[in-house]
């Protein structure tokens, strides 16, 4: 089912927290929301689940072709996993599940059979069979968080929200998690929304990201068009690693409030032995141990710090010393110009050759 | 999917009445919770408000700060005062040895801390009076000293110690527990000598409940009556306490009189309600959570 | 006031915070320490705990338990069960609904609300009683109207009541507050987004979640309903065999020199107050091994996860 949410603003207080915001989101879709804390993103998500009321006079939302902007959240059927996972303390695994079908009206209700039944195709969906007795205190974090997923989907929900889904796992575990959902996702294919302030989360996971920050939403887009197009300085930075050149190129200044970037896997280090070409810059630190190597380089002209991942391959290659002398090209770099009306849009993604010579 | 997000033009913010106004059931248990807060404790307590507001100064002076009055007011407040600090020292002694000792019949002790909380003050008042009367356990014994207790103050205090034990003990328990062992390792490897860490280590960090469990202590005191009834023996102006006070006058159908009493007796206390509030308040960013 | 800082909520808690074990060295200071605090407890608390038995049974047993076959005593008792039935439930019902209003939702006033629900423990239990002689008394403000249509309130069982209700006010609600202000709503939010309606999530999630702090709220208002004895002493007018309570009760005895009597009555309240610490320590005790339950391990993840395709 698909979500329209049309013109949505949300105040706290005097806080503003959604500053009419859209969002459009396709059926079968799985879509990340990210942004740094304070951006908006769960109260979007609380808001899509009817857990937050929108602002009197803001906007609308609607699943697929029927309003839902002012339906209380039993009415809207959406599934919500919590970031915390809020499983029923005090019930088993199995009657956790079980409860979305439970409350139902005596009419609507299934027979206890059926119950039952559907509980353990939930369990075997999230491969938790055989733990339907246990209490959630008897369960690691990754299984809370599965038994939680199975209660949302119990009650046949038009969407999924997720809150933050590994946010409070372990790194081993949240990794595992984030595949398996993606192929979760896939098997069952229901739109999904989910929140997250991990970047990679997001551009691992999502079909399609939906940046926020500062109450709005800055951009959207698949991974790669976010990660490759960002359309403002702030997105850029959040998306990942990069380096700022505050100092611009020789032939590519930078005026006023413009920012250059370049994305640590774009910088080329020359090989060293021959004349040194590019920007000149220092070697300060080489780390090799990790899946890629990381060199931090201060540029002579202006002592500006770039951090560059290279290949381990290709930094055995080079054979750097700390304190060694280097040339840089950058291969891809983003520009950012503060238009007329005082918004900052890319106006260049590749000066590849070009930037390649100079000081 | 496309999205817009331009910022318009800024809309008069707009406060939202309550966070989690999903969740049904605000008005109702809002409504029946402020509704019977008035008719039991509130319309009720107006009263006394009320009453003495139609009386005139000189009525009020002449009831609420009589001789005899005054009296009543120094025993209350003294022997409130003098119990509330035998139990900040023997409650804070009480609540270490507890929260640091382990000993055979700890935890039935701990437990039995509650008892002047769930023993019906009545109770409590003739039990001490049997024990320090003439031939009482303790009175006998005190007797050959020289020392009388039931029917003075002293006794009065007495029955407020017990009465107000579990108030320090409770008070000082979590704040105890909460003092990281090697705060005091730390100390020690500096060269600390157990009175010194005791003075510039540890009471530092259980003043603030040490005040509010003595607060609590005090403010109970004054209050008490049936704890203190049966010992105090009632005489006007030598061991007749302000609560004593307001019953006889209430005996005599002198409501007024009664009333000033009340009158200047809830005025302290709130006062003493909005003190240990803050006491608590402090009491708790010492020790790190709100 | 009473019991302000020891609420189950804070007694569990720390029972899973606090510290295990003997540490620090067997010195001297410490068994004089210890012994300190048991000589003050026995000389404080044991004495006058073992005197009201002693005192009870200095006749021998036979006059012990004919001091219960007394028709004032029944009486007595029966009005002091009767007054514990209606005052704890009224209560208990406030206190749920006062903390949900409370804990649950966000709003102005909310730290003046809670202290007004503190209030009563700050006030003298006798000027509890005369509030509601000034109320409904012959002189009170509706004391005319009420002689009139001749509803008898204060001297009375009403009386009685109210003043336990104002004495007992505070004891579930706090309780329940600080429990439901730390388990936060969002298992109740979880059962909207499945489906629940408001009357559902506060019986099946709710309830169960502070059932063990409820049951320990209606125990010490139990305890302090079943035992008051200023502000109902005020209230009674100490009629027999119509307005007297078991503390009421016991104070007549005492005053007619009936000591045995009086302390047999008193023996039955003392063993209600250590029943009540008996069951209060049995509450502590699972909401601790509870919390340590669902807070203590967790366990690792063990089951893999099967890359289906």
């Amino acid at each position: 089912m698909s979500i329209t949410a049309k013109n949505i603003s949300k105040h706290f207080g005097a806080t503003l927290a959604l500053d009419n915001v859209s969002l459009d989101v396709t059926d079968g879709h799985l879509v990340a929301l990210v942004g740094p804390s304070g951006s908006g993103k769960t109260t979007l998500l609380r808001i899509l689940a009817g857990l937050e009321n929108a602002d009197r006079d803001s906007g609308s939302i609607h699943f697929h072709d029927e309003e839902v902007t002012h339906a209380s959240v039993r009415d809207r059927r959406v599934g919500m996993v919590f970031q915390h996972y809020a499983l029923f303390r005090h019930m088993t695994v199995a009657k956790n599940i079980a409860f979305g079908l439970r409350v139902r009206r005596r009419s609507e209700r299934p027979s206890k059979a059926e119950i039952d039944q559907r509980v353990e195709e939930l369990l075997g969906l999230v491969q938790l069979e055989g733990y339907g007795n246990r209490l959630p205190g008897q369960l690691s974090g990754g299984q809370r968080q599965r038994v939680a997923l199975a209660r949302a989907l119990a009650v046949q929900p038009r969407i999924l929200l997720l809150d933050e889904p590994f946010g409070a796992l372990d790194a081993k575990v949240r990794k595992d998690l984030r595949r398996w959902l993606r192929q979760f996702h896939e098997q069952i294919g229901l739109t999904t929304v989910f929140v997250t302030h991990d970047q990679e989360e997001a551009l691992e996971l999502a079909d399609e990201v939906v940046v926020m920050r500062n109450a709005a939403i800055e951009q959207v887009g698949s991974p790669q068009e976010v990660f490759d197009y960002p359309e403002s300085p702030f997105v850029i930075e959040f998306m990942g690693n990069v380096n700022q050149v505050t100092h611009g190129l020789h032939n590519l200044p930078v005026q006023g409030e413009d920012a250059l970037y370049v994305r640590p896997h774009d910088i080329e280090i020359l090989d060293a032995k021959a004349e040194p070409t590019g920007i000149e810059a220092r070697v300060q630190h080489i780390f090799s141990a990790g899946s890629v190597g990381r060199v931090s380089l201060a540029r002579t002209s202006t002592n500006e710090i770039f951090e560059a991942e290279v290949p381990r391959s290709e930094l055995d290659r080079l054979a750097l010393q700390p304190g060694q002398t280097v040339g840089l090209r950058f291969r891809h770099i983003r520009l950012f110009k503060k238009d007329a009306a005082g918004k900052q849009s890319l106006v260049e993604t590749d000066a590849a050759e070009a930037i390649g010579a100079g000081k | 999917m496309t999205q817009h997000a331009t910022a318009t033009a800024p809309k008069t913010p707009r406060r939202s009445k309550k966070r989690g106004s999903v969740l049904p059931g605000f008005t109702p248990t809002m409504g029946f919770t402020i509704a019977y807060l008035s008719l039991i404790v509130l319309i009720p307590l107006s009263t006394v408000f009320l009453k003495t507001a139609g009386m005139s100064w000189a009525e009020f002076v002449e009831a609420g700060f009589s001789t005899r009055v005054l009296a009543a007011y120094k025993l209350t407040f003294g022997t409130a005062f003098l119990a509330a600090l035998v139990n900040a020292v023997f409650g804070l002694l009480l609540a270490w040895v507890l929260v640091r000792y382990r000993f055979p019949g700890r935890r039935l002790i701990d437990g039995m801390v509650d008892l002047p909380f769930a023993l019906p003050t009545a109770v409590a008042g003739i039990a001490l009076t049997a024990i320090y009367s003439r031939n009482g356990w303790m009175g006998s014994w005190l007797e050959d000293l020289g020392i009388k207790v039931a029917y003075t103050p002293i006794g009065i205090t007495i029955a407020l110690i017990f009465i107000g034990l579990p108030f320090v003990v409770r008070t000082l328990q979590p704040v105890i527990e909460e003092i990281d062992v090697e705060l005091e390792e730390a100390a020690a490897t500096l060269g600390a000598g157990r009175w010194t860490i005791f003075r510039k280590v540890l009471f530092p960090t259980f003043f603030p409940a040490l005040l509010t469990g003595f607060a609590l202590a005090f403010a109970r005191g004054i209050g008490e009556y049936g704890s203190v009834v049966f010992i105090s023996g009632n005489m006007p102006m030598r061991t007749e306490i302000a609560p004593l006070l307001i019953v006889t006058k209430l005996e005599q159908y002198d409501y007024m009189g009664a009333t000033a009493i009340a009158l200047v007796m809830l005025v302290i206390s709130f006062f003493l309600l909005l003190a240990i509030n803050l006491l608590q308040r402090w009491s708790s960013q010492r020790i790190g959570h709100s | 006031m009473a019991g302000n800082t020891s609420t189950l909520h804070g007694r569990a808690a720390k029972a899973v915070a606090g510290k295990s074990g003997p540490h620090g060295s067997n010195t001297p200071l410490r068994y004089l320490l210890i012994g300190i605090a048991l000589a003050f407890l026995l000389l404080f608390l044991f004495m006058p705990l073992a005197s009201i038995f002693a005192e009870a049974f200095r006749k021998g047993a036979g006059a012990y338990f004919e001091s219960f076959d007394d028709p004032a005593a029944i009486h007595a008792i029966k009005l002091t069960l009767i007054v514990a039935a209606i005052s704890v439930p009224l209560n208990a019902v406030f206190g749920l609904a006062g903390s949900w209003a409370i804990a649950k939702y966000e709003f102005k006033g909310k730290s003046f609300l809670t202290t007004l629900i503190d209030l009563p423990f700050a006030v003298s239990p006798v000027i509890a009683g005369l509030i509601y002689i000034l109320m409904f008394g012959a002189h009170g403000w509706f004391g005319p109207w009420l002689n009139q249509h001749d509803i008898q309130i204060v001297f009375a069982v009403p009386g009685i009541v109210l003043a336990t209700l104002f004495v007992t006010f505070p004891f579930v609600a706090r309780e329940l507050i600080p429990v439901m202000q730390a388990q936060g709503n969002d298992e109740e939010y979880a059962a909207l987004t499945l489906g629940a309606s408001g009357w559902q999530t506060f019986r099946l999630v709710t309830l169960p979640n502070v059932k063990w702090p409820l049951f320990y709220g209606v125990i010490l208002c139990n305890a302090r309903a079943m035992g008051e004895f200023g502000a109902v002493s005020v209230v009674s007018g100490h009629i027999r065999e119509m307005t007297n309570t078991m503390p009421l009760h016991v104070e007549i005895l005492y005053n007619e020199y009936n000591f045995v009597a009086a302390f047999a009555t008193a023996s039955a309240l003392a063993l209600v107050a250590l029943f009540t610490l008996a069951l209060k320590s049995f509450i502590e005790w699972r909401a601790a091994s509870a919390q340590k339950f669902r807070e203590g391990e967790r366990l690792p993840d063990n089951t893999p996860l099967h890359q289906t395709s």
